[in-house]
């Protein structure tokens, strides 16, 4: 099922930060969310999970996503954030069972026999199942990460949301998440992911939206949504887009920054 | 191994308070302790005690040492949650300044008359200082620990000052004994009536956060975390903070401000036996209990016949641990 956006806007103290953003996030494909700092990513994510106060609707698998049941929704879609850390003392495969909470009875003490299998294999399909008893707080950032996304996979989500996944990593660990999400997607899994690097969204999105001062700015394959007029326009950057003829996406050459010709949402 | 702990510390507790019951300045036997407990259930008509040493036992030990487990149990238990919705590794009733208010609310409500209702007013007082930290935390820039712990420093520095200036006012003679006992806590001349309070709070209380145990889990990565995962979090948070300070302001309105019960007992569960909270709370609770027992006994019989408040003991343990727990956490604050 695809992710059916329509017309989110979000306002903070009277100011606008998205304004009727409407997109479709096709399903069993990785969608990029793009678009440069303060563009409403972040906020969008959130308005999608029903975490700030939205209007419009965003309808996946018959259910308005801000409006159902968080416990419910839960079950349906899960978050990946930038870098999320902890003070708490928990093992790998403690932080991946978290995403059996809203699977969970409230009287249940332990983890199922069925909770288990699902965590084993959220840490096998990671990588991480040799890390399960470590500390997760003795762990690199990658590391953290990857355990991020298999409790997000313990979660058994139709959609998965990410915030960034990828900025505090290096290549292999940012190469790796990518690949793990193509994966994911092939497998049936709506995947909308919130990326910095363009190069990284060209390489690995089926499909991105481009934001801009809180509106849609532009929505296609990369083909289409990167060209140098847009990316001049949005990231105030010329840029040359170069075929690779490996990879069949096209790399982008940064050249220099310029004035920003977008829209920007009138304060 | 979890599964034989906690039959194990709940032996342990019983243990302690059949031992802590016989010592002090009277020598009495565990037999003797038996043979006051049957009497007053009627179970045994006539007692081989003297009325003396009965009276020791059933009016002065028994009721102290329930008091001190309950007290115990209840700091244990809101440091544990505290720390954890508040993601503060330091996060302590004491430290956060709720025990000086609830020391203040219920001095507060002595002072116009309301003796009675001193827990309710030691609630208030809890739940204010709380509300006041995390104020001023988020008009220093948003809630850090180093930050939640300085507002804490300042409001405790005001309510123990106005505390201390109250009893001083409607006190006649020597007031110092009982500032003393309000601002470092103490269980002395605890009553049946404080254990009995003690007991309804845990039982008032402790349901609400236990049952909350697997949610806490959620918040070890943040409230956005939490909220990802299906928790509904200002709810769960308003519940527990008010839990909490239900909690604290009737232990400090039983036993005053006894500090870093809540700091240390939480920090030494967990490096046992980890952060699941299903786990931790109530093992934080026997701990917590036990720890209270022990203390309270060394503050009445180490200097007999003079009472130390036990909260310099817990104080003198808990500060080097709290310097402990800075060093560790110092990249956090």
């Amino acid at each position: 099922m695809s992710l059916v956006v329509s017309a989110i806007s979000v306002r903070k103290a009277a100011k606008p930060i998205l304004a009727d953003v409407s997109f479709t996030a096709p399903s069993g494909a990785v969608t990029g969310l793009i678009g440069p700092n303060g563009a409403g990513k972040s906020t969008l994510l959130a308005a999608l999970l029903g975490l700030v106060p939205a209007t419009g609707a965003a309808s996946f698998q018959g259910h308005d996503l801000p409006a159902m049941p968080r416990r419910d929704r839960a079950r349906m879609v899960a978050l990946v954030e930038q870098s999320a850390s902890t003070e708490e003392r928990l093992s790998v495969r403690d932080v991946v069972a978290l995403g059996r909470i809203p699977h969970e009875s409230a009287w249940q003490s332990a983890p199922s026999s069925a909770d288990a299998a699902i965590i084993d294999a959220a840490l096998a399909d990671t990588g991480m199942t040799a890390y399960a008893t470590r500390r997760f707080d003795t762990l690199s950032g990658g590391e953290q990460q990857r355990v991020h996304l298999a409790r997000a996979l313990a979660q058994q989500p139709r959609l998965l949301l990410l915030d960034e996944p990828t900025s505090h990593l290096d290549i292999a660990g940012q190469l790796q998440l990518m690949a793990l999400l193509r994966t994911k997607a092939a497998a049936g899994v709506t995947v909308l992911i919130a990326l910095h690097d363009l190069n990284l969204a060209a390489r690995f999105c089926d499909h991105l939206v481009l934001l801009s001062g809180g509106t849609r700015a532009a929505e296609g394959p990369p083909g289409e949504v990167l060209t140098p007029a847009l990316l001049q326009a949005v990231y105030g950057v010329t840029a040359r887009l170069v075929p690779d003829p490996q990879a069949g996406r096209p790399l982008i050459v940064y050249d220099e920054a310029v004035p920003r010709t977008s829209p920007q949402i009138p304060d | 191994m979890t599964r034989l702990t906690l039959p194990a510390l709940s032996l342990l507790v019983f243990l302690s308070a059949v031992i802590a019951v016989t010592l002090g300045p009277a020598d009495i036997t565990p037999g003797e302790v038996w043979s006051v407990i049957l009497h007053h259930f009627g179970l045994l008509p006539e007692s081989p005690v003297s009325r003396l040493r009965d009276a020791i036992v059933w009016e002065l030990r028994l009721p102290r040492v329930f008091t001190a487990l309950g007290v115990g149990a209840g700091l244990a238990l809101s440091g544990t949650v505290m720390q954890a919705l508040t993601r503060n590794p330091l996060a302590d009733p004491y430290l956060l300044g709720l025990s000086s208010g609830a020391a203040l609310g219920a001095v507060s409500f002595a002072l116009i008359g309301l003796t009675l209702l001193m827990p309710v007013g030691a609630f208030f007082g809890s739940l204010g200082a709380l509300a006041l930290a995390l104020l001023i935390a988020r008009l220093l820039g948003g809630a850090t620990p180093s930050r939640a712990i300085l507002a804490g420093i300042c409001i405790s520095a005001l309510a123990s000052a106005l505390t201390s200036l109250i009893i001083f006012w409607y006190a006649t003679g020597d007031s110092y004994r009982e500032i003393l006992s309000w601002l470092m806590g103490s269980l002395s001349g605890s009553l049946w009536a404080d254990a009995g309070l003690a007991a309804l709070a845990l039982i008032l209380c402790s349901p609400i956060i236990l049952l909350a145990g697997r949610p806490l889990d959620a918040f070890a990565f943040g409230d956005t975390a939490a909220a990802a995962l299906g928790i509904d979090v200002p709810r769960l948070r308003w519940t527990l903070l008010g839990a909490t300070a239900l909690l604290t302001g009737i232990m400090v309105a039983i036993g005053g401000a006894i500090g870093f019960v809540g700091l240390v007992v939480p920090h030494a569960v967990r490096l046992a036996l980890g952060s699941r909270h299903r786990i931790l709370l109530p093992h934080a609770m026997l701990v917590g209990a036990l720890f209270m027992l022990w203390t309270d006994t060394a503050a009445r019989t180490l200097f007999e016949p003079r009472e130390l408040p036990v909260g310099i003991i817990t104080a003198v343990i808990g500060a080097p641990i709290f310097l402990i727990i800075l060093l560790r956490y110092r990249r956090v604050t």
